[in-house]
């Protein structure tokens, strides 16, 4: 595949993400603080924000496992988690965070359960989609092309 | 400066006072998110500002030698810092009780800016930390536009008594264009995405400060 037709891969793969609402404009606007003095930079923030997922999704779980629940501590970690998925512009797991703080509001166990696989569908597949995405900018890159901006 | 990491800075050279000057404006960042953190530094980087950020309250007293450390603060340098943007949700010292200390100051410490974040539009929140003191209230995610705003703003000084900002209001629409070269978006649809959000008109600001957005 050429440069020309990855960037048209890339370009539509996410505008499918923005479409789907798996990311919002919050996205777009970290990719215009990337320049040549700080290149990685989405990248860079993305992986902790993995980094942040994988750790609040295994607190969630073991706070949900206790007996009796905690719902303030589990409150505590969605929160942390709608904070930094709002900051790398991951709409679909911060609304889903927004459910679940309700829940834990409302002390519902049934609910949190529900929210906390809804969580970790929605990750999982916000991840691999980012990484399909990084993966069509090395190759754009490698081939001596330049990445796209998304508008 | 990389979260966590907190370094008394001695500085090579006195920063003049007024940050209108040539030098660099000197921002302290306070966010316990890793995320936030990275995302706040490369802001204020972007728009040519000096950053230290911090994970804490804590952190950002030790930071300006206001932690009551006597040893650490003599035959150092003051720090000098021009702004001071921290979140409001930190365990521990919230961005609030870092803005409650910071304006008991009876120093030239008082008079740095301070400007809370918060990812939530909560009403007594943020009339509570105008209240104390904070230059502005700040919903997350932070942009770019805000940056700059609040760099012009600290840049510029002081703002005529009287003058209103285009500012986002919590309860109400009512936003009359100011007169400044960019304050924010003119059109109101976009001064209700602004994240800002200010009360010049609330009482107990008025007569307590002399600068307001």
């Amino acid at each position: 595949m050429d440069v020309l037709q990855l960037q048209r891969k890339l370009r539509e793969h996410q505008a499918a993400m923005l479409r789907e609402g798996f990311l919002d404009d919050q996205f777009s606007q970290l990719q215009k603080l990337q320049d040549e003095s700080s290149p990685d930079f989405v990248i860079e923030v993305v992986k902790m924000f993995f980094d942040d997922s994988e750790k609040l999704l295994n607190n969630m779980t073991r706070a949900l496992g206790q007996v009796p629940v905690d719902f303030k501590q589990v409150d505590a970690h969605v929160h942390q988690y709608k904070g930094s998925s709002a900051s790398v512009g991951a709409a679909r797991v911060k609304n889903v965070c927004a459910t679940f703080r309700n829940f834990c509001e409302t002390q519902n166990l049934e609910g949190c359960v529900r929210c906390l696989q809804q969580l970790q569908q929605e990750y999982s597949l916000l991840k691999n989609n980012l990484q399909y995405l990084f993966r069509l900018q090395e190759e754009i890159q490698a081939a001596g092309g330049s990445i796209p901006t998304i508008e | 400066m990389a979260g966590g990491e907190v370094l008394r800075q001695n500085l090579p050279e006195k920063l003049e006072e007024s940050p209108s000057g040539a030098n660099e404006l000197h921002v302290l960042a306070v966010d316990d998110s890793l995320v936030d953190r990275k995302v706040i530094e490369r802001l204020l980087k972007i728009s040519s500002c000096k950053v230290t950020v911090v994970e804490s309250g804590t952190r950002a007293l030790q930071y300006l030698g206001l932690d009551g450390d006597k040893k650490s603060s003599i035959g150092f340098d003051s720090v000098k810092v021009n702004l001071i943007m921290t979140d409001y949700s930190m365990p521990g010292m919230t961005g609030y009780d870092l803005l409650k200390k910071i304006k008991q100051e009876s120093s030239v410490f008082r008079e740095i800016p301070v400007v809370i974040m918060s990812s939530e539009n909560i009403l007594t929140r943020i009339d509570r930390c105008l209240e104390e003191g904070a230059e502005d209230f700040l919903l997350k995610p932070v942009k770019l536009s805000d940056v700059r705003r609040l760099k012009d703003f600290i840049m510029k000084g002081e703002v005529k008594e009287g003058e209103k900002r285009c500012c986002k209001r919590s309860r109400s629409e009512d936003c009359s264009p100011s007169p400044m070269t960019h304050p924010c978006d003119s059109s109101l649809l976009s001064s209700l995405s602004s994240s800002s959000v200010l009360s010049p008109l609330s009482p107990s600001t008025l007569s307590s400060k002399k600068s307001r957005l």
